[in-house]
């Protein structure tokens, strides 16, 4: 039996905003196999960003628990959250947040130098990560002179550069038009298919998430269902092979808090 | 360490991306480092030029002059002189040189100059320490018989005989009295105010019967002052009061009342005159220390900015693996790396505004290792104290916030 590499129970978050308390997640509970690709569907509010946000430690709940490749995330302090920033998961933004005026090469290092890793190892790792993304050709270039699909694949090329198990993107496409979209999910495809690792991605648009192979949905800070669409590639696949039509709805139960959790069938 | 060398280059990254903002706000530490270097030196510089003036009067030397401020000062006479000279009554001098002062016209050969003329005692060579050029110094016979004999100062004698070295012998007159040169002093240089070698030197009786109108005192002849020479510089104190005490019963003095003589050391001016200078230096350099705060105050304010202007690029860093110390050690670098340049900078332009005053006033200005050092270190920990506040805004942002931040 293979561990779940993103294993989450009952997760809330609550916001104060003003005098208002924002319950932004109500009680999230989901796994993620290794080497899966998950799409995050829902509509806006519905709390995708802020389990995202969690998912990547960028935030940290208010209550439930997150255990990241079987280690409690839930509960670490600042540093520890920021190794885990440093080391484990590669996020990708919407707005690509590239540094302006530094080169494609030189925003790829910016994880490596957290990291710790020497000079010339990082300017090799960079340019890897570059050419993995396609952009082998474009090393030099800053920002205001790549297209926006070039610049989210720098993005991307920077959330691999670490070498994380976890690519976690928010809304990668959200800013593209469709053939740059394609481009870079096809990107994560790659990375995924040939590289085992896991991404995790939110998205509004289902031509987007149907390249995933499970998509959750979310809604009003609770996970409504999730649906099998394509084939885990190197997760246990061992229950979801005896699922009927291949491609079928994962059978999901919902308990009264909308925890979802996969049941074999 | 790695890693705080890469928070080094990101800073400075930071500051070349910024070449005017940063050397304008580098300005203010820039102004404020000189002002203080250049102000601190240039009082130094005051203070060792003016105590240098004052130690060439002699450590183990005492004045004695009559004080004016009091109600009815009774003149110094030759008397009161004799009376200081006798060993009981002040055990610790060693010569006392009683002096009569005054301007007078020198002329000889057409020549016509306006020395000091000093009635003077044999004494008055080994108390004010002149040395002989020439010829020899008056002697305690010339001033029993009030010989016209003169010893000239090094300035009247290149006066009165230019392309002379050896003017003894020749008849001088000093307000048409004419005096025998029987000697030439060596130069001395001056000492504070007072011109040493522009004088001319004759015994004092003469002075007192033949040459001036000098008043008397119960039959003494009045003098301007009396130089005393004490044997050893831990004996000045208790010299003081014994001159004191002589001087107090001679001119009947009640108890209480105020001396009608002045006893003044050249050390006790010397530490007057560096004490006055210390506070004045002290006080110039607080205020240019003032300027250097406004400048830190210019770096906190810029460091926010920047801060803000980067919350973003904050965000992203956090979110890709940066820790707070990370941030912190970035914005604190970018802050501490401007006010140590501004420091430098400051301190070549405040050694050159010192080194400009110094020939423009003729006076040795030096510029201190301590005064370098302290603006130097003063500068870092500006950079310090007012980037830290910035840095730790930097650090302590939330990635999300950050990230979303507009």
């Amino acid at each position: 039996m293979i561990e779940p590499v993103i294993d989450v129970r009952d997760l809330t978050k609550v916001y104060q905003m003003g005098e208002v308390e924002v319950h932004a997640l109500r009680g999230v509970s989901m796994q993620v196999m290794p080497g899966e690709m998950v799409a995050i569907m829902g509509p806006s509010g519905s709390g995708k960003s802020t389990l995202m946000n969690m998912l990547g430690c960028l935030d940290t709940p208010t209550s439930g628990e997150y255990y990241l490749e079987g280690a409690a995330v839930s509960d670490l302090n600042d540093q520890g959250l920021t190794s885990i920033r440093r080391h484990k998961v590669g996020f990708v933004f919407q707005t690509y947040n590239l540094l302006s005026r530094t080169s494609a090469l030189a925003n790829v290092e910016i994880p490596l130098i957290y990291g710790g890793v020497p000079r010339r190892q990082r300017r090799q790792r960079a340019i890897e990560a570059l050419e993995m993304v396609g952009l082998g050709d474009r090393l030099h270039h800053q920002p205001n002179e790549l297209s926006g699909g070039e610049q989210q694949r720098v993005a991307v090329a920077r959330s691999l550069a670490s070498e994380p198990a976890i690519i976690l993107a928010d809304e990668p496409t959200g800013n593209l038009d469709t053939r740059s979209g394609k481009e870079v999910m096809a990107v994560f495809q790659q990375l995924n298919r040939e590289r085992g690792i896991t991404v995790i991605l939110v998205t509004h648009d289902p031509d987007i998430a149907r390249h995933a192979q499970r998509i959750i949905w979310v809604r009003d800070g609770l996970v409504e269902r999730a649906e099998q669409v394509g084939d885990r590639i190197l997760a246990d696949d061992s229950q979801g092979s005896e699922e009927d039509k291949g491609q079928a709805v994962a059978v999901a139960a919902l308990d009264a808090s909308g925890t979802f959790e996969e049941v074999a069938s | 360490m790695s890693r705080l060398l890469e928070s080094f280059r990101i800073a400075l990254r930071g500051l070349v991306a910024n070449k005017v903002r940063a050397a304008l706000t580098m300005l203010g530490i820039i102004i404020g480092v000189a002002a203080v270097i250049a102000l601190v030196s240039i009082g130094e510089g005051f203070s060792a030029y003016v105590s240098g003036e004052l130690e060439g009067l002699g450590t183990r030397t005492l004045f004695v002059w009559t004080n004016r401020d009091a109600a009815n000062p009774q003149q110094l006479t030759t008397a009161d002189a004799e009376a200081l000279a006798d060993p009981l009554a002040c055990p610790g001098i060693e010569a006392v040189a009683p002096a009569y002062q005054q301007g007078a016209t020198a002329t000889y050969a057409g020549i016509e100059t306006s020395p000091n003329v000093s009635g003077v005692t044999p004494e008055y060579l080994t108390v004010q320490s002149y040395d002989m050029k020439v010829g020899r110094f008056i002697e305690q016979d010339d001033v029993d018989h009030r010989g016209r004999v003169a010893v000239l100062g090094s300035t009247p004698a290149s006066d009165l005989f230019p392309g002379s070295a050896y003017p003894i012998g020749e008849t001088i007159r000093l307000n048409d009295v004419p005096f025998e040169v029987i000697g030439v002093m060596a130069e001395k240089g001056s000492t504070g105010p007072m011109d040493n070698d522009d004088v001319v030197l004759i015994p004092l009786t003469t002075a007192q019967t033949r040459l001036f109108t000098v008043d008397t005192v119960r039959g003494d002849y009045v003098v301007s002052s009396i130089n005393v020479l004490v044997q050893s510089e831990d004996m000045l104190d208790s010299t003081i009061e014994d001159v004191s005490a002589v001087l107090r019963e001679r001119h009947r003095i009640q108890p209480g009342d105020t001396d009608d003589f002045q006893v003044r050391n050249p050390s006790d001016m010397v530490e007057t005159v560096t004490g006055i200078t210390t506070t004045l230096t002290i006080f110039l350099g607080a205020i240019a220390a003032i300027s250097l705060l406004v400048g830190g105050i210019g770096i906190m304010n810029i460091m926010l900015v920047s801060v803000t202007e980067r919350t973003r690029e904050i965000g992203l860093r956090k979110a890709v693996g940066a820790g707070k110390s990370d941030i912190l050690w970035q914005f604190l670098i970018e802050a501490v790396v401007m006010s140590l340049i501004g420091g430098l900078l400051g301190i070549g332009l405040g050694t050159a505004i010192s080194q400009i005053a110094g020939s423009a006033l003729d006076m040795q200005t030096v510029v201190s290792v301590n005064s370098v050092g302290l603006a130097f270190g003063f500068s870092a920990a500006v950079g310090v104290f007012f980037g830290i506040y910035p840095a730790m805004r930097a650090a302590n942002l939330h990635p999300i916030d950050a990230l979303r931040y507009e």
